[in-house]
């Protein structure tokens, strides 16, 4: 790169990339702040006029928050799954994406926490959750497992900051970024507990409540099914997630930055964790199908009410499951990156609406017979305030991107 | 039904010489004239706004329900069903549904009456418990409570007032309880009188539907009445172990009563009454 038409921050890029100028880094962060700035005008609302600025209510207290939630949580495995295969199963070549995969962990899990925040509508009470802990409660675990593993996934993020070209200049950063290295395989086994059960009790949340039919699943010791395919799911989506940011941030950079090789790895064992979860996932649903009975709750009157007909099982199970199933596990259909792609946004997106079946579906039918269905859309207040955490992501993706080594393979697949 | 009432008295033995207050609804005396409602809000300090007429976010601690039997005149039946908390005990391995779930134990299940409680200094507003409570007794708090000008002074003085973001629900006029206990230990006495604890829903109710007491003590009036070939509790099937009876002699309303929404009887309409 000459000297001279270089960006004036180039001497924070990596060790031989090209980053745009900075000019225009300045011009896209500048648009991301728009939706940005609506979202904290919503956050605001929330916390300054209380939560009737929102559309829940009474019969739905749990709605896009807490679906989103969920789903972003889900997406965001990848950054434990794949630091799972990387240090404990040790493939190796997955060290040219685990970087990333954990930096997008740690917007998803910096994301969901800041959800949570704006769903209480009164973040500031927000500790009781740790004081006042209820050991019984699905959600405690939840709150502390996602407390601890973001902690571990900012300490997983910090060498990565510490590999800033100018930073590690600085002799201690440079052996500490090469200590927390070394330490990583611990680090990383102990995210993959942390991760496994707040995953599991996400599925919890809602299979533990028996005054829900539609939720309500039996299981083993404390744990309700719903706690074991949530980890499933989970970690058969996740890597799915890191294949789309980092297409999409290929797509951005208009550059290759991960080799073929790498991501069809994550591919095919997602693929193959996908199938394992939708045999499981529907011996799941025959039985629960069987133990509504017995409470008098037909399969029908789960779905007797639009929008929440079949065609809500139909899409989870098949469209958004069966299809990105058989895609992943074909080789030929791996090769071709638009279908991969398709894949990989189909099971995403299957999982997403399967947390929102579990919240929201499971709060819009009706248990008493003398009750109603009432129907839940979010507005959108619910909307800017829940993407504005996916745009804070971006920011950091972006600056990320920009002074971070995330990518090892770029110089290779970029010779200047 | 029967293995449900079975299992609740199994559950007695965790309640020796302790109270289960529950209550009793006979819903062919209940009018539903709401006088039960108006009573509560007063007794529990339960804000309201000017425009209360959306019942989705309107805090209702006791709420009527208006069902009818959907068929034409002159066949057209109705019912009323006042649902309070139903002060769940839960049955089996099954803890009361919303106590079990709360993360910060601002929800409790009291084994001296049986009463399930709400602190809201504790409440974060999570609204897991909402979503746990299948009866939609809990209500949350969307706005901060105001009352008109001068009404403040007429407060209750033994309910404290809640904020915005936390959840609220019946508490049995808890007060009251503290309030007949204190006396009751003032005089040196241990055990309360039947008449010396009612919540304030019970002595409202014009059409006495309602009955308040310790079920199981047999010279509370609620002792008998729940033994009613005719009582019944709403959605006994989840194993939910709810305090609250009712009683009807109209099969249709008891079935109405029990039903999952999934069986319900057929022409039972919806019709929600305030």
């Amino acid at each position: 790169m000459n000297s001279a038409s270089a960006p004036f921050d180039s001497a924070l890029f990596p060790e031989g990339v090209k980053r745009c100028k900075f000019k225009w880094f300045l011009f896209w962060v500048a648009v991301v702040h728009g939706p940005l700035m609506v979202g904290v005008i919503a956050m605001l609302m929330c916390w300054g006029l209380a939560l009737n600025v929102t559309y829940l209510n009474n019969n739905y207290p749990f709605g896009l928050w807490i679906a989103a939630d969920l789903g972003i949580i889900a997406l965001g495995a990848g950054a434990f799954f794949t630091g799972f295969l990387r240090y404990i199963v040790n493939i190796d070549e997955l060290k040219n994406i685990v970087n990333y995969a954990v930096v997008i962990g740690v917007v998803c899990y910096a994301a969901a926490q800041g959800i949570l925040g704006v769903d209480i509508g009164q973040p500031l009470r927000g500790w009781f959750i740790f004081w006042h802990a209820n050991v019984h409660s699905m959600l405690t675990e939840v709150a502390f497992c996602i407390t601890c593993y973001f902690s571990v996934l900012c300490i997983e993020y910090l060498p990565l900051i510490l590999e800033n070209r100018q930073l590690n200049k600085l002799g201690f950063f440079h052996g500490m970024a090469h200590h927390l290295h070394g330490a990583m395989p611990t680090i990383a086994a102990v995210g993959v507990f942390l991760s496994f059960f707040h995953q599991g009790s996400l599925g919890g949340v809602p299979g533990v409540l028996y005054g829900r039919p539609f939720a309500y699943r039996e299981g083993f010791l404390v744990w309700p099914w719903t706690f074991f395919l949530f980890i499933l799911s989970a970690i058969a989506c996740g890597p799915c997630f890191t294949i789309l940011c980092t297409w999409i941030t290929e797509k951005c950079a208009g550059k290759r930055l991960v080799k073929r090789n790498v991501i069809d790895i994550l591919a095919k064992i997602s693929g193959r964790l996908l199938v394992l979860y939708l045999v499981l996932k529907t011996l799941d649903t025959v039985y629960w199908v069987v133990i509504a009975e017995k409470v008098g709750a037909p399969l029908s009157s789960f779905y007797a009410n639009q929008p929440f007909g079949y065609w809500v099982l139909i899409t989870e199970l098949g469209i958004l499951g069966v299809i990105p199933a058989i895609i992943l596990l074909n080789a030929k259909a791996r090769q071709n990156e638009n279908i991969l792609i398709i894949a990989c946004i189909l099971n995403c997106s299957g999982i997403f609406m399967n947390r929102w079946i579990m919240t929201v579906q499971a709060l819009a039918v009706p248990v008493m017979s003398f009750d109603k269905f009432i129907s839940y859309r979010p507005n959108w207040i619910e909307y800017a305030s829940t993407l504005m955490f996916v745009w804070l992501g971006v920011v950091v993706i972006m600056l990320s991107y920009r002074y971070l080594p995330i990518f090892p393979q770029e110089k290779e697949l970029n010779p200047s | 039904m029967k293995e449900v009432h079975h299992k609740a008295d199994e559950h007695h033995g965790a309640h020796k010489k302790t109270y289960k207050f529950g209550m009793v609804i006979d819903l062919d005396k209940c009018t539903g004239c709401g006088a039960c409602m108006v009573a509560c809000m007063a007794e529990n300090n339960v804000p309201f706004r000017k425009d209360n007429s959306d019942r989705l976010r309107s805090n209702l601690w006791m709420r009527v329900y208006k069902i009818s039997n959907g068929r034409p005149f002159p066949d057209l039946d109705i019912s009323f069903i006042p649902r309070p908390c139903q002060h769940c005990e839960g049955s089996g391995h099954h803890h009361t549904p919303c106590v079990s779930v709360c993360p910060a134990t601002a929800t409790d299940y009291s084994h001296e009456t049986g009463i399930v409680s709400q602190v809201y200094t504790r409440c974060f507003g999570c609204r897991y418990c909402m979503a746990a409570c299948p009866y939609h007794v809990r209500v949350f708090n969307w706005w901060d409570p105001t009352w008109p000008k001068g009404m403040e002074k007429y407060l209750n003085p033994d309910v404290s007032v809640r904020m915005r973001g936390v959840v609220e629900k019946c508490s049995f006029c808890y007060h009251r309880y503290q309030r007949a206990k204190n006396k009751a230990y003032a005089e040196g006495r241990r055990e309360l009188h039947e008449n010396e604890y009612q919540t304030a829903c019970t002595q409202a109710c014009p059409a006495g539907a309602i009955t308040f007491g310790d079920l199981k003590n047999p010279e509370h009036k609620v002792y008998k009445l729940k033994k009613s070939r005719y009582a019944f509790r709403l959605l006994e099937k989840l194993g939910t172990n709810p305090k609250v009876y009712y009683v009807s002699t109209r099969d249709w309303v008891r079935k109405a009563g029990d039903a999952y929404a999934g069986e319900e009887p057929k022409g039972v309409t919806h019709v929600t009454h305030a």
